[in-house]
């Protein structure tokens, strides 16, 4: 298996997305698919947060919760 | 670097990877230096908390209880302002009412339509101007008013390094030196008994830190976002330096810590500012009318003049 398949929830958007990445990707490799600055978000895989280098997995479910004030 | 052997949660801007535990410590560690390196809290106090619902005031609240509770002598309560805001304040204020309730926190609500007899939403469909600039207007002078009233010696807010180093920046692109004399871990400049005091926990912490905080202690809700803030100037002076931040890490610290130092000197300079009393509200001013008092008798006037045709 040379691709893996993350299943995304990105909160400031509320939109649900599925990315194919390469096998070794890491988190910062999701956020610059979808070109959002780490600064301004955190990671949650199973409700545990998750850093930037961690690497994802097949089927992962992942949460990019925004870190900027609502107002 | 790791902290230990735990899995990590949080990295901070020199590199230093923390666990959880080591993360609640380092943080609370540095709200609570914070509170006694700027003096902000005294041995005594009834304080009011700004709570919105969202995570910077629900994370002040939190950690101020726990403040609290090793200090018996500071009683803590919340304040709540509803704007008037279709589809976004309801929530928030929906999240602030639970946590108050579960923690036995007295909160008192009071709203721009009962006080002012319009929401923000129907003052912005009268007045063509800026939403933040209106709503922080009556923000302010309601939760001031309102503090003074209830006797609150002092008032805590949510507001983070990320809000102190926007608005910093903000006031040097317009060009107002003066308010930037207003900013600091203890904001405003006068010494006078209309004004409550207000302060500010979370000043050293990064609204990244802020946020992990709020997760890790289930404070965080789904997201939500005031319609209006997206097209705000400050919207635009946060991603430039989020992107800045990015590229240069730690220059959020930075600009605070340089801008702590000059602090004083501002302070200095503007400490003669007169402030007055509103003629209409009596509330405090810089003008013989207050800011509130001119946007409301425009809005009286648009309303009026509405109706007539």
């Amino acid at each position: 298996m040379t691709k893996i398949n993350v299943n995304v929830f990105i909160d400031r958007e509320d939109k649900n997305t599925t990315l194919e990445l390469g096998r070794n990707s890491l988190v910062t490799d999701l956020l610059k698919k979808l070109d959002i600055n780490p600064i301004t978000v955190i990671v949650s895989r199973k409700n545990e947060l998750i850093l930037e280098d961690e690497k994802l997995n097949d089927n992962d479910e992942i949460r990019i919760l925004s870190v900027i004030s609502g107002g | 670097m790791n902290c230990c052997n735990d899995k990590s949660v949080s990295s901070l801007y020199d590199g230093s990877k923390l666990c959880r535990n080591h993360f609640i410590e380092y943080f609370e560690t540095k709200v609570f230096k914070t509170i006694r390196q700027f003096e902000l809290i005294g041995r005594e106090e009834n304080l009011g908390i700004a709570l919105s619902g969202g995570k910077d005031s629900l994370t002040a609240l939190h950690i101020l209880c726990r403040f609290s509770k090793q200090n018996p002598k500071i009683k803590i309560n919340a304040i709540a302002i509803d704007e008037g805001i279709a589809g976004y304040r309801d929530k928030t204020l929906k999240k602030a009412k639970e946590f108050c309730g579960n923690n036995n926190i007295k909160l008192h609500i009071f709203s721009y339509k009962e006080e002012f007899g319009l929401t923000l939403d129907e003052m912005l469909k009268i007045l063509n101007v800026k939403p933040c600039s209106i709503c922080g207007i009556f923000r302010r002078y309601l939760l001031n008013k309102k503090s003074r009233e209830l006797k609150f010696t002092k008032l805590a807010t949510g507001h983070n390094l990320d809000d102190e180093c926007q608005s910093i920046l903000m006031n040097q692109l317009r060009n107002n030196v003066e308010a930037s004399a207003r900013l600091g871990p203890k904001a405003g400049i006068f010494n006078n008994e209309r004004f409550v005091q207000r302060i500010k926990p979370l000043y050293l912490c990064t609204e990244k830190e802020a946020t992990t905080y709020a997760f890790l202690n289930g404070l965080l809700d789904t997201f939500s976002e005031c319609p209006n803030a997206r097209q705000s100037f400050r919207a635009q002076v946060r991603d430039m330096l989020n992107d800045m931040e990015k590229k240069f890490p730690g220059t959020k610290y930075s600009i605070v810590n340089s801008f702590l130092k000059i602090l004083p000197l501002l302070k200095e300079k503007y400490k003669n500012g007169i402030l007055k009393i509103c003629a209409k509200c009596n509330e405090p001013s810089a003008n013989d009318i207050c800011n509130a008092c001119v946007y409301l008798e425009r809005l009286n006037y648009r309303e009026l003049e509405t109706n007539r045709h």
